[in-house]
């Protein structure tokens, strides 16, 4: 029974994720570049969720790892004859080396990794107030430095001709994945332990847990796989480092906050949601017809939406659309004689 | 090398043109720091959406100015716009969310940012308006060799009586006496008769006219008003009552005076090659000081912050 529960709460993530890579390939063209965004948003928004929803600490600083992510992943596979051109000051190292498409995604998950474990060595300390703050500053930084310092990349620029490698069956593959790390991870010892310490940290504490060490495990692994995600996105869309700023925060925290932050499921379906909104109004702004008329948004007007729908959605329900509960079927009543 | 370049930051550092301007941001900051501190003090809710109520008074004197109306209107449209948005905010977000998680909350107010900011774009584009009623103001006026704009002066001198204003609000009237209980203790408060929503109301009101004059005073300095006027400023200041110590008005203040008057500072003093990762340097002191005194840089004492 308990194995059954288990398999359904990670099954019917996964399942979702699936069956929107499955409907993906049914669309046009057009409309088959909303399907892979979302399951790209998927594998962020699951990045961040195994620290916010494990930990019950706010950080504003994933998608500095994301950024990371995007930066390793673009610069190592932009072709060597084509860096001189966008990135005449880059080190040599760097422009030497090129790498395929799998390689530049581990690189870009581990390099992820390893800038949120650095990160957290002395952040992990914090909580509250301070550790959001703090985790703002890394990301303020982190922007800083990838934008201005052209040794490294493109600055201001955009990562131009990096292969877009990243189609619907990685972005599904790779949100798969992600979803999959995380409930491992959330089973584990080491999750059931920070899990404990957002629901009680005095008594966590008491059985002999180390809520810092816990915070930073789970920091590290959400930076992985948060530096996997920004590795898929610039192998879809060429961007530049401003993309991975406060915009993206902002919408990645409130697919999470929106789907209910304390459940995976919760992350996947405020993911799903939010992207499946935010691409009806992108296709309204551009003119769409339903049901027989046409409607015509003003440019501009979804981020209006999302940001309405997310406000209301805290103050109705504050535990988000899911409650921050995982998936599981309606208990069947057994049909026994009193 | 390193040493000239050291000797040249310190000489630049101390140079009094570059400590009067430092002081200016700082007066500004300061002011910003109140009107954040205080509703945190009464609410405790971090508000981020401070500096779009800054943008949006922002963007009434541009309004105003373009329609060459006289300064006092545009300075009176701007106190209109910023104190009703503030009232609409309190009923409609706050209120409801009393009582929920600072998480939430915070996440509540960035939501309520980023609504503005994109009515803002749609309304006025993303190259903005220009507000140009005050920009003599900007002029320099000379005061012992030093050329000291006369924005700084009014800035330095509004900041100062504000902040004596509220001082006396806070100490000497019944409704001061309101908030100061809420801050403390919100429920024992409530239990001996303070109102919270006339609490809540006021406090947003106090923070709202405060935006509405840092709107002005930053008008005159930047003139060029876009949807993401002040946001900057914003997360600078909430990173400086942070570090200053949200737990009292005051070193939520000095935290912010502290801050502005470090990136002037810094802003001044660096080289041109390396004032671009200004906001690098200004992050990594943060989260030193985040690190060094996780309560708040002004704070007596442990409080009661939790620390893991």
């Amino acid at each position: 029974m308990r194995t059954r529960r288990a398999a359904v709460q990670l099954l019917a993530p996964a399942a979702l994720v699936v069956a929107a890579g499955i409907l993906g390939t049914f669309v046009s063209q057009a409309t088959e570049i909303y399907f892979v965004t979302a399951l790209i948003s998927v594998s962020t928004v699951v990045a961040i969720y195994v620290f916010v929803g494990n930990s019950g600490v706010l950080s504003f600083g994933h998608i500095s790892f994301f950024a990371v992510g995007v930066w390793a992943a673009g610069v190592l596979t932009i072709p060597e004859a084509e860096k001189p051109a966008t990135m005449p000051y880059l080190f040599d190292f760097l422009g030497s080396t090129t790498v395929g498409n799998v390689p530049s995604l581990l690189i870009a998950a581990a390099v992820g990794g390893v800038f949120a474990l650095l990160v957290g060595l002395p952040l992990m300390r914090l909580s509250g107030l301070a550790a959001g703050i703090a985790t703002f500053a890394v990301l303020g930084i982190t922007n800083n430095i990838l934008r201005y310092y052209e040794k490294i990349g493109p600055g201001l620029n955009t990562f131009s001709s990096v292969p877009e490698t990243t189609d619907l069956l990685q972005a599904t593959a790779g949100a798969v994945l992600v979803i999959v790390a995380a409930f491992a991870y959330q089973r584990s010892r080491l999750g059931r332990q920070l899990r404990a310490t957002r629901e009680d940290p005095a008594a966590a504490r008491a059985v002999g847990v180390s809520i810092y060490r816990q915070r930073l495990a789970a920091f590290a692994l959400s930076g992985f796989l948060a530096g996997f995600a920004g590795g898929l996105y610039i192998h879809f869309i060429p961007i530049n480092v401003d993309a991975v700023y406060l915009d993206l925060t902002f919408i990645t925290l409130a697919m999470l906050v929106i789907g209910g932050t304390t459940s995976l499921w919760g992350a996947v379906v405020g993911a799903l949601f939010v992207s499946a909104l935010d691409s009806m109004l992108a296709e309204m702004e551009d003119g769409m017809t339903l049901l027989g008329r046409t409607i015509d948004l003003p440019s501009g007007s979804r981020i209006i939406v999302v940001s309405a729908v997310m406000a209301v959605v805290l103050i109705l329900r504050p535990g988000g659309l899911t409650g921050g509960r995982e998936f599981s079927l309606p208990k069947l009543r057994p049909a026994v004689a009193k | 090398m390193i040493a000239s370049g050291l000797t040249d930051f310190l000489r630049d550092a101390v140079d009094l043109q570059v400590q009067v301007d430092a002081i200016g941001l700082g007066a500004i900051f300061a002011l910003m720091a109140v009107g954040i501190g205080l509703v945190f003090g009464v609410m405790r809710l971090v508000n981020f959406a401070y500096g779009q109520l800054i943008m949006a008074g922002a963007f009434a004197i541009a309004f105003a100015s373009d329609r060459d109306w006289p300064v006092g209107v545009g300075i009176a449209l701007c106190f209109a716009v910023v104190l009703a948005l503030s009232l609409a905010m309190e009923r409609v977000v706050f209120r409801p969310l009393r009582g929920q998680s600072a998480a939430v909350m915070l996440i509540a107010t960035f939501a309520v940012a980023f609504l503005l900011q994109s009515i803002a774009l749609l309304w006025f584009g993303p190259l903005g308006k220009t507000a140009s009623s005050l920009v003599q103001l900007n002029r320099p006026v000379e005061i012992g060799g030093l050329d000291v704009r006369k924005i700084t002066i009014v800035t330095i001198v509004t900041a100062v009586v504000c902040l004596l204003l509220l001082v006396a609000l806070l100490n000497r009237t019944s409704i001061g006496l309101h908030m100061r209980a809420a801050a403390i203790d919100s429920q024992t408060a409530r239990l001996l008769g303070v109102r919270a929503n006339l609490v809540s109301t006021v406090s947003v009101l106090i923070a709202g006219a405060l935006a509405a004059v840092v709107a002005v005073m930053l008008t005159v300095q930047f003139p060029t008003v876009t949807p993401t006027f002040a946001l900057q400023e914003t997360i600078l200041v909430l990173a400086g009552v942070v570090v200053g110590g949200m737990s009292r008005l005051l070193s939520a203040t000095l935290g912010g005076f502290l801050i502005g008057y470090v990136s002037g500072l810094l802003g001044g003093a660096l080289p041109s090659a390396q004032s671009q990762y200004l906001p690098s340097f200004i992050f990594g002191l943060v989260i030193l000081v985040l690190l060094l005194r996780p309560d708040g840089l002004f704070t007596r004492g442990r409080g009661l912050v939790e620390r893991v």
